[in-house]
């Protein structure tokens, strides 16, 4: 058991408890908290792969600005407790030996790929983030200069919906 | 190192449990947060395959979901917000009818 | 025994790191409000704290003590996770920014089990965005703050200091981005190296000539975010009781505050590192009699408090000040007859003193300006501070790229 091996299933315990606590619990604001540890354990594992940009964007946008948007909507619509539901019990009985058993099926699937399973450690840390500026500024600078008009577009729309009736 | 397999795994769970929260929860909100797990495992997909490769097409392009997930949660929460002001309820089961 | 404390040894360098510097960060905190507290209160013509111990030097023993051992009560009606979680994110992350900065630019004279031991916990090459990371999760500590506390004002000091964090924050990433182009990485080592190319130019070599615009808004919008005067008015008294923290009694409440000083003394750091030139000395490489300078403070300091102490009026003054001053000039007097030390604590010395007016000025602002509304503020973060800081990084690019830069 290497290090990194225990790094992982420490960082994979803490997003998937994370994902369970977002089904379990029934105040959003704490669905909000538990997806943003499944986050801050997501970009964790990013850190593990060698990514530290996408670690550092993820905390920085995800973690730091969208989930922020959904606390204070939350916040402001003053969401409550769900109520329960009459939803049936035969899904639940019958639902979640299926979802195991296929969860199980796809995992055997990707376990016996010929996906290499020893990944290569990277050559360099800055060399990460001065790829993938070279790759995002030369071979894709079509999309993201099409991604900041999409922004521009998101903030007028949020603009116009978020207005109170001219009444 | 650590297997690529595993990430792919962990990321095919998180992406079952975002499914599972999108289907089973009520409130929209969490339904929302939902599509933002799924994204996440996606993410990580992504980014494994990334590593295996060494290549950094699948940064980039975590970077570009990333992006187009923060312009989905802002158009969404302002459309969420205005169906929660006129139907008082952010319950998806009374949001059913296009009658008011 | 030995052999294990060798196999582990970056390991308990590194723990032995951390509680230290805890243990400093959280001395330095503690006697910041007393220095705050001292310093606006002589801009007030009044004495601020001099009852406690000399010089009003054991007042923040006393506020410790008055922390920890007042009535801690839980409002009715509260969300009890959010309400205990949020105060302790703020001060985790407030305290987790100290881990990335380092503080010298040589390692210990001495080496510990073969291991050489560098001044500052983690030494990150994303040092910057990692800064930013854990500037954009705390928010977190003071929008939960407001909302679980169950009550109007908090809500609305939480709401609104949130927003202001978040438009700020917007505006310090964007002027770093010119000091990471001057530099070419992320990593605060390697930002500090790259003001130190032409040694001989001392105080005119560091970022903050080119980068003027930068510097400005970089501090002003750290001021935003720390919320500190003149942006304090979702926390101000005269506005909204105390705004986001107003539930909140001792010991939550002193977890609040030592995070906001933490902060403040990040960002002090962070503007040395960046535009002031970290460790490096303000005079030119060839000037080699400067080293003398911590000596040439310490040792007059030392025979000042002496003195002061003499003549002070309770005896436990008369005890106290006298041995401070005994240990200064003692320790000014044995960096000139070590040459080995002092060549090592040059970098430290000038970090520290540095760091040092960036707080005086935080502190000198606390005491004379007033403070904005809460519209001007967002006007001034979203119409001003953004499209300045943005120009910033145009120009500096297009001025690298002129200059032939790669």
């Amino acid at each position: 058991m290497t290090p990194q091996l225990a790094i992982f299933f420490v960082l994979a315990a803490l997003a998937v408890i994370g994902a369970l606590n977002l089904i379990i619990q029934r105040h959003p604001i704490h669905s909000a908290l538990s997806l943003i540890v499944v986050m801050i354990a997501l970009a964790g594992l990013y850190l593990l792969m060698g990514s530290e940009f996408v670690a550092a964007v993820q905390i920085i946008v995800y973690g730091g600005a969208i989930m922020v948007l959904f606390v204070f909507v939350i916040m402001l619509l003053n969401a409550g407790v769900e109520e329960r539901t009459n939803v049936s019990k035969l899904a639940g009985v019958a639902g979640i030996p299926l979802a195991v058993a296929l969860l199980g099926f796809l995992a055997a699937a990707i376990a016996r790929s010929n996906e290499s399973a020893q990944a290569g450690l990277q050559s360099g840390a800055l060399a990460n983030t001065k790829e993938i500026s070279t790759m995002l500024f030369k071979d894709f600078v079509y999309p993201f200069e099409l991604t900041s008009f999409l922004i521009l577009v998101a903030i007028l729309g949020a603009i116009v919906l978020a207005q109170r009736e001219k009444s | 190192m650590v297997p690529t397999s595993y990430y792919l795994i962990l990321s095919a769970v998180l992406f079952g449990l975002g499914v599972v929260a999108f289907v089973f929860k009520r409130n929209v909100i969490t339904i929302f947060m939902s599509i933002e797990l799924m994204l996440n495992a996606v993410n990580l997909a992504f980014v494994a395959f990334s590593q295996a490769r060494h290549q950094s097409d699948g940064q980039v392009f975590v970077l570009f979901v990333i992006v187009v997930a923060a312009a989905e949660a802002a158009v969404g929460l302002g459309i969420i917000i205005l169906t929660a002001r006129n139907r008082q309820s952010l319950n998806v089961e009374r949001v059913d009818l296009l009658k008011l | 025994m030995n052999s294990l404390l060798a196999a582990n040894a970056s390991l308990i360098i590194a723990f032995v790191k951390i509680a230290l510097l805890l243990f400093i960060v959280l001395t330095v905190n503690a006697y910041l409000t007393w220095f705050e507290r001292k310093v606006v209160a002589h801009m007030q013509s009044r004495w601020g704290p001099h009852r406690v111990g000399p010089h009003g030097l054991l007042q923040p023993l006393a506020d410790g003590a008055k922390f920890l051992l007042k009535e801690d009560p839980t409002p009715a009606g509260v969300d009890k996770f959010t309400y205990f979680l949020a105060p302790l994110m703020a001060l985790a992350l407030a305290l987790t920014s100290i881990a990335i900065i380092p503080f010298g630019p040589d390692p210990l004279p001495w080496t510990f089990w073969g291991q050489k031991v560098y001044l500052g916990i983690a030494d990150l090459n994303i040092g910057i965005l990692a800064l930013f990371a854990i500037t954009a999760l705390s928010v977190y500590g003071v929008a939960l703050a407001g909302w679980s506390s169950n009550s109007k004002y908090p809500l609305l000091g939480g709401l609104r200091s949130s927003a202001q964090m978040v438009s700020y924050e917007l505006s310090l990433t964007m002027s770093v981005v010119g000091v990471l182009l001057l530099a070419g990485s992320f990593n605060l080592r390697d930002i500090i190296n790259a003001q130190a190319h032409h040694p001989e130019r001392g105080i005119f070599g560091w970022n903050v000539w080119p980068q003027i615009l930068g510097f400005f808004c970089f501090f002003v919008a750290a001021v935003a975010e720390t919320n500190r005067v003149p942006f304090d008015l979702p926390e101000a008294e005269s506005e909204l009781v105390a705004g986001f923290h107003t539930e909140y009694a001792s010991f939550k409440f002193a977890m609040f505050f030592i995070a906001e000083y933490t902060s403040m003394i990040t960002v002090s750091c962070l503007c040395t590192i960046m535009f002031f030139g970290g460790w490096l000395s303000p005079f030119p490489a060839s000037w080699t009699f400067t080293h003398y300078l911590p000596s040439v403070i310490l040792i007059p300091f030392g025979l000042w408090v002496i003195w002061d102490g003499i003549r002070y009026e309770t005896i436990f003054g008369k005890l106290i000040l006298p041995g401070v001053g005994t240990a200064m000039t003692a320790i000014g007097a044995a960096l000139i007859l070590f040459p080995a030390v002092n060549d090592f604590i040059q970098g430290p010395f000038w970090l520290l003193g540095k760091i040092f007016v960036f707080l005086f000025v935080y502190v000198w602002m606390r005491g004379t300006l007033p403070r904005f509304r809460y519209d001007q503020l967002m006007a001034f973060g979203w119409k001003l501070l953004l499209p300045v800081s943005i120009a910033n990084v145009v120009i500096t690019a297009f001025v690298m790229l002129l200059r032939g830069a790669k």
